[in-house]
């Protein structure tokens, strides 16, 4: 997907946001660190500025609750995590993430928002899916789904951390990129 | 998620001096957003839950052992207290010996606090578990700089070049040596003020400035890390009286009002407010000596976080190559 894709990606994901909750009351987005933040940040200007409010934001850092620092050879950093104004409880979440694949960042994500407070909902979003989920644990709007073939990874790109935005598939190894094309659905 | 990562402390953490600069810088960057958590509704993350902690305190200790029990349990780790008074040490059990039966209970980790300097390396070189030295006699107070740097870090910026003056009881100070060396890696300049009686002979050596006069320390400072007058340990006659300290040595607000800038004022406590520091100056607009304290938690969650998760060299690299991906 070029940034043109993507764009537009964002934008019906956005709109499906507001219709899948029909409208934007007490709606807060919170991205997933790192690439998350960003989609999020894109997410709730969007509705913004399609629907003319203002929507409270916050991040989640996953870092301490993930389940496999015992395994990961070096310690990832830890970032900080902040909290919509006004808190979670009663709201409905937007939960963006990049890439959905085993489903145990978002676990972690859920066990953090929960530790937040009570949010009415949390509504799953990802830019992309792929298979591999080891946790029962669906996103509620999709960017794109894509299949990968065996040492396959997909990455999401985006320009405060990668400097563009993009979808790009690559083979490990090979070190050879494919741009996901098309309009995704 | 991969790639980015924080160098590791190894098993144990003992003393400021043989960390390396980007060690400590790692441990004061990671102890920022620990901070965050303290001001969650619910204080508590994860990530060391079902690691079980043993703060072995044989000397007496209020604020550190609160402190970094604060910490363990915002972590989810289970935490074991164990004092002097009232443990089988007061039937003369030795501490390896006393270390050993813990470990044979099946502990994760030793905080300990001690009055002979060298109990925590003596204990690291000989039990499984990380230790983390939490004050060892006249040696290191490792946490204590570390929270000295954080707090300083985040009043003064960068400290490279930046000017920190210890001030009082050098001599029998393990804030002070910790902080010393801490201070030099991190490219700051370091200066002591102090009654020549209670400077250690030699301490030019570490590449310290003497100041005899408090009143030229607060000229040339950019911060004064007040050391309490350990009363405690006066006994040999090391200042006249506690009178003629303060007229001495005391930092004052009429002294600090001759600075040619604000100078920072931290102390580690307990102060002895009227000896080493007055209660106008402990209490004013340029004292961060309630921010050490809530930085004391963050940077012992860092240590233990850091610690916690340490593999040890050359074992289990990363597993899984894509991290948790999603």
């Amino acid at each position: 997907m070029d940034p043109e894709d993507v764009r537009r990606t964002l934008s019906r994901m956005a709109r499906e946001v507001v219709e899948r909750c029909g409208g934007t009351r007490s709606l807060a987005f919170m991205g997933i660190r790192r690439r998350g933040v960003e989609l999020a940040d894109r997410l709730r200007q969007a509705v913004e500025s399609e629907e003319g409010v203002q929507i409270p934001w916050g991040i989640l850092d996953i870092t301490l609750y993930r389940d496999d620092l015992q395994e990961v050879g070096m310690l990832p950093l830890v970032g900080e995590s902040q909290l919509p104004a006004g808190g979670v409880d009663g709201r409905v979440v937007v939960l963006v993430d990049d890439v959905v694949h085993t489903g145990r960042t978002i676990r972690a994500a859920l066990n953090e928002l929960m530790d937040w407070g009570r949010p009415a909902r949390i509504l799953l979003c990802a830019l992309v899916e792929r298979q591999g989920r080891e946790l029962p644990i669906q996103p509620d709007i999709v960017g794109q789904h894509v299949e990968l073939l065996p040492g396959q990874r997909v990455e999401v790109l985006v320009p405060e951390e990668d400097g563009r935005l993009a979808v790009e598939i690559t083979s490990a190894g090979s070190g050879f990129r494919v741009s996901l094309g098309g309009a995704g659905g | 998620m991969t790639g980015r990562g924080v160098p590791s402390l190894g098993k144990d953490l003992v003393g400021i001096e043989f960390l390396s600069a980007d060690q400590i810088r790692a441990i004061l960057d990671t102890a920022e957003p620990f901070r965050e958590i303290s001001e969650r509704r619910i204080k508590k993350v994860p990530v060391l839950r079902g690691k079980t902690i043993v703060n072995l305190f044989l000397e007496p200790s209020t604020r550190t052992r609160i402190s970094f029990e604060f910490a363990e349990k915002r972590l989810s780790a289970d935490t074991v207290n164990i004092a002097a008074a009232g443990s089988s040490v007061q039937k003369g059990e030795t501490l390896v010996d006393t270390a050993r039966n813990l470990e044979a209970m099946r502990i994760d980790m030793v905080v300990v606090r001690h009055w002979a300097s060298g109990a925590a390396r003596f204990l690291a070189e000989r039990i499984a578990s990380n230790v983390i030295n939490a004050g060892d006699g006249a040696h290191e107070h490792p946490t204590q700089a570390l929270l000295d740097m954080m707090t300083l870090r985040n009043h003064l910026g960068d400290l490279a070049g930046k000017r920190v003056c210890i001030v009082g009881d050098i001599l029998h100070s393990r804030v002070a040596r910790s902080n010393i060396w801490g201070l030099l890696k991190l490219g700051a300049e370091v200066g002591v003020c102090a009654p020549r009686t209670l400077l250690p002979s030699g301490i030019e050596s570490l590449g310290v400035q003497i100041f005899p006069r408090i009143e030229e320390a607060i000229e040339w400072a950019h911060a004064l890390n007040v050391l309490r007058l350990q009363l405690e340990r006066m006994e040999g006659g090391f200042i006249p009286s506690l009178r003629e300290y303060n007229r001495f040595y005391g930092v004052t607000q009429a002294r600090l009002a001759r600075a040619p800038r604000e100078v920072l004022i931290l102390h580690p406590g307990p102060m002895n407010r009227g000896v080493e520091i007055d209660s106008d100056v402990a209490d004013g607009p340029h004292s961060v000596i309630l921010e050490q304290v809530t930085n004391g938690v963050a940077v012992r969650m860092a240590v233990l976080y850091l610690l916690a998760g340490g593999v040890p060299e050359g074992a289990e690299a990363a597993k899984r190559g894509e991290g948790t991906g999603g």
